[in-house]
């Protein structure tokens, strides 16, 4: 399983890259961590014309904590941020989620940017994207654009990125003040692909009320799917929003599991995720 | 002071190369050879238009593209059915390229030969062929209906039917106080050893002679049958199986197609060439097991005990049969495992479909059998709310009923009959180690606090050390060393470490000193191969018996030279002595330069050696009639039938009742493979078969669409498990002693994997008191079981 | 038209090496076939399985998913970097041939590498944390169970 030859371009700053990116056209792929491109590659899957090896470029593995949120570079591999303490301070939704991407050694070389461009339903990250309602600053020789999550996410292993594009950093925004966050996620074997994720949002108010209860769910539509279950969840009746939750979502069936089964999961994780955050929001005392 | 070797836990002597990275494997030999990628059938049945090749011929680097019409006649034949059978009666197999038709997805249709196999890929992506697809079957039930059709020939896609029996079930069972009938289901899995097949070739042209590389488990199968299809002698041909990644079955079928085309690229070209399997061949070219339906009827009586057992299994060969039906043979014969059961019948339909072909993956048919075996008991437990302990216990062969004749044909060709074997013991340890009578008070406890456990249990036999033989030969030379060879392979064995034991124990000589050779037809050419559990018992003792051989002759020498009767001689540490005066010895190897009696003394240790003098006077030959000069012995251990090891394996699991996953809390396995040569590798064989046991019982199934597509062709999606899905594996142990071998010892491979999925089912039905008739089972599967149950509920 | 040929340039177990090889050589065929290290093993090519795990700048990563041309200038150690110039096992080679933890013996350089910067990393582990720290590599062998025995015993050597 060796790939097909390619062009290779090394560039040293941002601006080669775009450049190079630009005369590739439809035929270029940025080539980063390369833990899910390699793979189509070898399978020769894929098999682009020219490959923009950006692991060369100075500056891009950054990894910025603001009052705002966390920045990440292009990359910052999912080893640093998972490991960076100053990041689960102030967005802990990270290293929940961080911690169920693949394998340690794979999140040694795979950057949190790549797994948001290559937009698996199943993964991680485009899921906790999307619910924090974070952004991807996307980069080409014409300039700069900041994506909603809303807009990133197009379809199954489709990005919003236009042909020449690539994304520079992307941005997840803090955690409110008084509110806590949770992950779960059932796989089949340990570092799997899930069956089913989620990660919950609970904000409460000054009273410890709470003021909302979103999930991001992973590998139940083409896309990440955030329910608002605000309305549901009322005061922690964590069952109905659950409830909600399955009824509202229409997964698929693979060989891995059945469209019954994921739906059943749904209703298990959500009311499991909506309980763990709101305790770790500091709700019910 | 050289201890007893046999049965001490030593670390193994191959380790050290291995850990430093200095193995030798397929891909790592041949450095400088071409390479050689295939174009691959894409289809699971289709005729073959068209082969154009024009695009693929301006690849830089490209040497050779070679199809079917390229072929001299040998090889244009079909590939041999090796082990053919009265039953097979509509036996076929493949070509080494195809020829018109394609039958499964991944037949090899084109051998592309590069500079390297980035570039031979390359090409082979460039070559285009056209195809007719024809109508395709696939599973089994669409099979037996035979709408259509595998193979144009064969009616009804049926290509063996294979009945056993012992007497006249339908009346037993009629006649029995209770009976029951039901079907299980078991998937299709595949060995999947970490490193896939492998054929490296060299044709010296000066010499005419070919030397092979193969990762194979049968250097010296593939040594005859290359040189058939290339119509060479076998002296000219040589092959030896290298450092070899696991095997575990599927490099045991030969010669794969690649085994006989590498060789004659090789030839014809007049260079190295290699051929590596990626990954994704493996899924798709090499070969699958395990899959089959069985529909049973039992009867027996008010205590469980079994009256008479009738079976019908569906067995899903793929789409050609070139090593025969020892599969089915094997499921339907080891069904038995230690039980009585009076009147038994099975009879087994083997079908074609258009998948990849099916020959043994460890445990060879006996998992699917003692799966059937175990769930009956199981059954049998539930309908007469009885203990399944109890209702094994009923139906065990007694320890004084030994030699116990089943009444049936082995796959070896000789009747089914056990040797040696205390299977109530098993039992018992196996209830004591797991806890099995303390179990129930345990699921109520986590009953109380919301938690579902449950334990099961299951018991095998399995007939190891399969005949027609094996062989063995050993050397001390000059400077001490003790070179040993046998002609069968390793993969992981230990072999270098067990059979080193042997020779050390039977010499006396230090481990250090002896060298083990396996699977190199230059070291020793006439082997069956390494398969049912058989190396350490065939080899064991055919090397145990050539070293025997050369101990008396050893003895004899050293007996003229020290002017002593050898049956006063011992040997220790390499020195023969007189018994109780170690002044009065002789070094073995000063004996082996005695023993070749030459003109000329080429170093110290010959010329050390004429301080002796042996060979009584001038009118006898210094060779004797009858005598070989060096010191060397051979022989070979030809079993008159096979030998029985037995097992009883027991798990409690857990299952999440929101998620259904599915948790082994813990694993127990009480063996008996009789005599032990080394305790700590045959403790790892059984861990690696356990854990593939359970990666069979909860996650590897091979997801064939109904267009005959892989869709799980790579190990993103084929679940084998990791480190994190293996519990921790409790063992005991027992011996028996077989009294079939001088070493008294039975083979351990296959131990592992036999029953996990019998116990892993008896466990999860216990726990979640749902019918578990179905392996693998996944959470999903659970889930919709659970909810299938709670629907029936709700209509009641 | 042949492929373009990169010299790529990078420091091996210590040994500066260099060899010219097309972009899209992934780094697992360069150390095993351009520089002739044939310790590190190919299973799958598609990063599920880990015996071509190599260490890059210390951390273990697959090589089968690297180009070599990605690496130039870099440090990377493989298996046979792992025991000492006189040849003598490292404790966790040493640790694993004291515990039974390589049967074949082909995922194994995978293993030392991925566990020898675990323990670094993780000197006293939980058993938990070595389950975790293993969780990426296949063995179809041991069953893990001495292996996992393995991880044990090198934290004691180390």
């Amino acid at each position: 399983m060796k790939p097909a030859a390619f062009d290779y371009h090394a560039p040293a700053t941002l601006e080669e890259a775009l450049a190079d990116l630009a005369m590739a056209g439809a035929d270029g792929k940025v080539l980063a961590g390369g833990q899910s491109l390699i793979p189509l590659l070898n399978m020769r899957l894929a098999a682009p014309g020219h490959l923009v090896d950006i692991n060369g470029v100075a500056g891009l593995d950054s990894i910025t904590v603001t009052p705002e949120g966390v920045r990440v570079g292009a990359l910052a591999r999912h080893a640093a941020v998972l490991a960076d303490d100053e990041v689960a301070g102030a967005q802990p939704l990270l290293r929940m989620a961080l911690r169920h991407v693949a394998h340690p050694v794979i999140r040694n070389r795979g950057t949190a940017v790549g797994s948001l461009v290559h937009a698996d339903p199943a993964a991680e990250l485009p899921a906790v994207l999307a619910l924090l309602g974070g952004t991807v600053e996307v980069a080409s020789a014409n300039g700069r654009r900041e994506v909603p999550a809303g807009e990133f996410f197009v379809g199954p292993l489709e990005s919003a990125l236009a042909t020449s594009e690539m994304a520079v950093s992307a941005f997840f925004p803090a955690l409110p003040r008084r509110a806590g966050t949770a992950f779960a996620e059932v796989t089949r074997r340990h570092g799997d692909y899930a069956l089913v994720g989620a990660g919950a949002v609970v904000v409460l108010d000054d009273d410890h009320r709470i003021t909302g209860a979103r999930v991001g769910y992973l590998s139940v539509a083409g896309t990440p799917l955030v329910l608002d279950l605000t309305k549901a969840a009322g005061q922690g009746d964590w069952a109905a929003a659950a409830e909600h939750a399955r009824d509202l979502v229409e997964p698929e069936g693979d060989i891995h599991a059945g469209a019954g089964y994921r739906r059943e999961l749904v209703h298990v994780l959500t009311e499991r995720v909506l309980r763990d955050a709101a305790k770790a929001g500091g709700f019910g005392g | 002071m050289t201890t007893k070797m046999f049965g001490e836990p030593i670390v193994r002597r191959e380790d050290p190369r291995l850990l430093r990275g200095d193995g030798r494997y397929l891909d790592d030999l041949g450095h400088d050879a071409l390479a050689a990628a295939f174009v691959r059938s894409p289809h699971a049945h289709a005729r073959i238009l068209d082969i154009d090749v024009g695009a693929a011929l301006d690849v830089d680097g490209l040497v050779a593209i070679y199809t079917y019409e390229d072929l001299p006649d040998r090889l244009a034949e079909p590939l041999p059915l090796l082990i053919p059978h009265p039953a097979l009666t509509h036996g076929r197999t493949s070509h080494v390229l195809a020829n018109e038709v394609v039958r499964h997805v991944g037949e090899p249709i084109v051998m592309v030969v590069a500079t390297d196999r980035y570039v031979a890929e390359d090409a082979a992506q460039l070559i285009q062929v056209h195809y007719e697809p024809l109508p395709l079957v696939v599973g089994l039930e669409t099979a037996l209906e035979a709408r259509d059709l595998v193979h144009d020939d064969v009616p009804g896609n049926v290509a063996a039917r294979l009945v056993q029996r012992t007497g006249d079930t339908a009346g037993a069972i009629a006649a029995a106080p209770h009976t029951l009938e039901f079907r299980l289901d078991f998937e299709r899995s595949a060995c999947m050893p970490l490193e896939g097949k492998g054929v490296y070739a060299r044709w010296d042209a000066a010499d005419e002679s070919l030397r092979v590389y193969s990762s194979t488990q049968t250097s010296t199968s593939v040594r005859t049958a290359v040189a058939a299809k290339l119509d060479l002698a076998p002296t000219q041909v040589e092959v030896i199986a290298p450092d070899v990644g696991g095997g575990f079955g599927v490099k045991i079928m030969h010669p794969w197609p690649e085994e006989v085309l590498v060789p004659w690229a090789a030839r014809l070209l007049n260079r190295e060439v290699k051929w590596t399997e990626d990954r994704r061949e493996h899924f798709i070219s090499s070969a699958h097991e395990r899959g089959q339906v069985q529909f049973v009827k039992v009867g027996f009586d008010d205590s469980g005990r079994v009256l008479g057992l009738d079976v019908t299994m569906l067995h899903d060969n793929g789409a050609y049969t070139p090593y025969g039906v020892i599969v089915p043979i094997n499921a339907s014969t080891q069904l038995l495992g230690p039980y009585k059961i009076p009147v038994y019948r099975c009879e087994v339909v083997c079908l074609y479909t258009n998948t990849l072909i099916v020959t043994p993956y460890r445990g060879a048919g006996r998992p699917q059998g003692v799966f059937c075996m175990e769930r009956t008991l199981d059954r049998i437990a539930a309908h007469l709310d009885l203990d399944r302990a109890d209702v094994r216990a009923v139906n065990l062969i007694q320890p004084d009923e030994f030699p116990y004749d089943q009444g049936l044909m082995f796959q070896d060709g000789r009747p089914l009959i056990y040797d040696s074997g205390d299977y109530p013991q098993l039992l018992d340890k196996l209830k004591n180690l797991i806890g099995w009578d303390s179990f129930p008070a345990e699921r109520e406890r986590a009953a109380a606090e919301g938690r579902r456990i449950g334990i099961g249990m299951g018991l095998y036999v399995e007939g190891t050390g399969a005949g027609p033989y094996e062989g063995g030969h050993v050397e001390v030379d000059s400077k001490g060393r003790v070179h040993v060879s046998t002609g069968l392979t390793s993969q992981g064995q230990g072999h270098q470490t067990v059979f080193a034991q042997i020779v050390a124990t039977e010499l006396g000589v230090p481990i250090e000193d002896v060298h083990v050779t396996t699977g190199d037809t230059r070291r020793f050419k006439y082997a069956v191969g390494t398969f049912a559990s058989r190396a350490a018992v065939m080899s064991g003792n055919a090397i145990a018996l050539a070293a025997r051989n050369l101990r008396t002759k050893a003895l004899r020498i050293a007996g003229e030279a020290l002017e002593a009767d050898p049956q006063d001689l011992e040997i220790t540490d390499g020195i023969v002595h007189v018994r109780g005066n170690p002044t009065a010895s002789i070094p073995l190897k000063t004996v082996a330069v005695l023993s070749n009696p030459l003109r000329y003394a080429f170093d110290e240790e010959s010329r050390a050696a004429t301080q002796f003098t042996i060979g009584g006077s001038d009118d006898k030959p210094p060779v004797a009639d009858g005598e070989e000069p060096g010191l060397e012995g051979k022989d070979y251990y030809s079993p008159i039938r096979s030998t029985f090891a037995a097992g009883a394996h027991a798990a409690v699991v857990e299952v999440d009742p929101d998620t259904y996953e599915i948790a082994i809390l813990r694993y127990a396995v009480v063996h008996d493979c009789g005599k032990v040569i080394n305790p700590r590798i045959v403790e790892g064989q059984i861990h690696g078969g356990v854990a593939q046991g359970i990666g069979g019982a909860l996650y590897e199934r091979m997801a064939y669409d109904e267009h005959g597509q892989l869709l799980n062709a790579s190990f993103m999606d084929f679940l084998m498990p990791y480190a994190t899905e293996i519990p921790h594996i409790e063992t005991d142990h027992l011996e028996t002693a077989s009294p079939l071998n001088p070493l008294g010892i039975k083979g351990a491979g296959e131990a592992g994997v036999i029953p996990v999925s019998a116990v892993i089912a008896g466990a999860i039905e216990d726990a979640e008191g749902l019918v578990i008739d179905a392996m693998p089972i996944s959470p999903d599967q659970l889930f919709e079981r659970r909810n299938a149950r709670q629907s029936n509920e709700d209509h009641r | 038209m042949a492929e373009e040929l990169y010299e790529i340039e990078l420091s091996v177990n210590g040994v500066p090496q260099s060899a010219s090889a097309p972009a899209r050589r992934l780094l697992s065929d360069f150390l095993r076939h351009d520089l002739g290290l044939t310790g590190t093993h190919v299973g799958c090519e598609h990063g599920v399985c880990g015996c071509c795990t190599v260490l890059l700048d210390g951390e273990p990563v697959r090589s089968c998913l690297i180009f070599a041309v990605s690496v130039r200038g870099r440090d990377l150690t493989t298996v046979e970097g792992l025991s000492g110039a006189d040849g003598s096992l490292s404790p966790v080679q040493q640790a694993f041939q004291e515990c039974h933890g390589l049967q074949c013996g082909f995922c194994t350089p995978g293993f030392l590498c991925t566990v020898t910067a675990f323990l670094r990393d993780n000197p006293s582990p939980s058993q938990e944390e070595v389950l975790e720290g293993i969780s990426g590599n296949l063995c179809r062998c041991t069953g893990y169970q001495n292996i996992v025995k393995a991880v044990h015993r090198a934290a004691e050597l180390s």
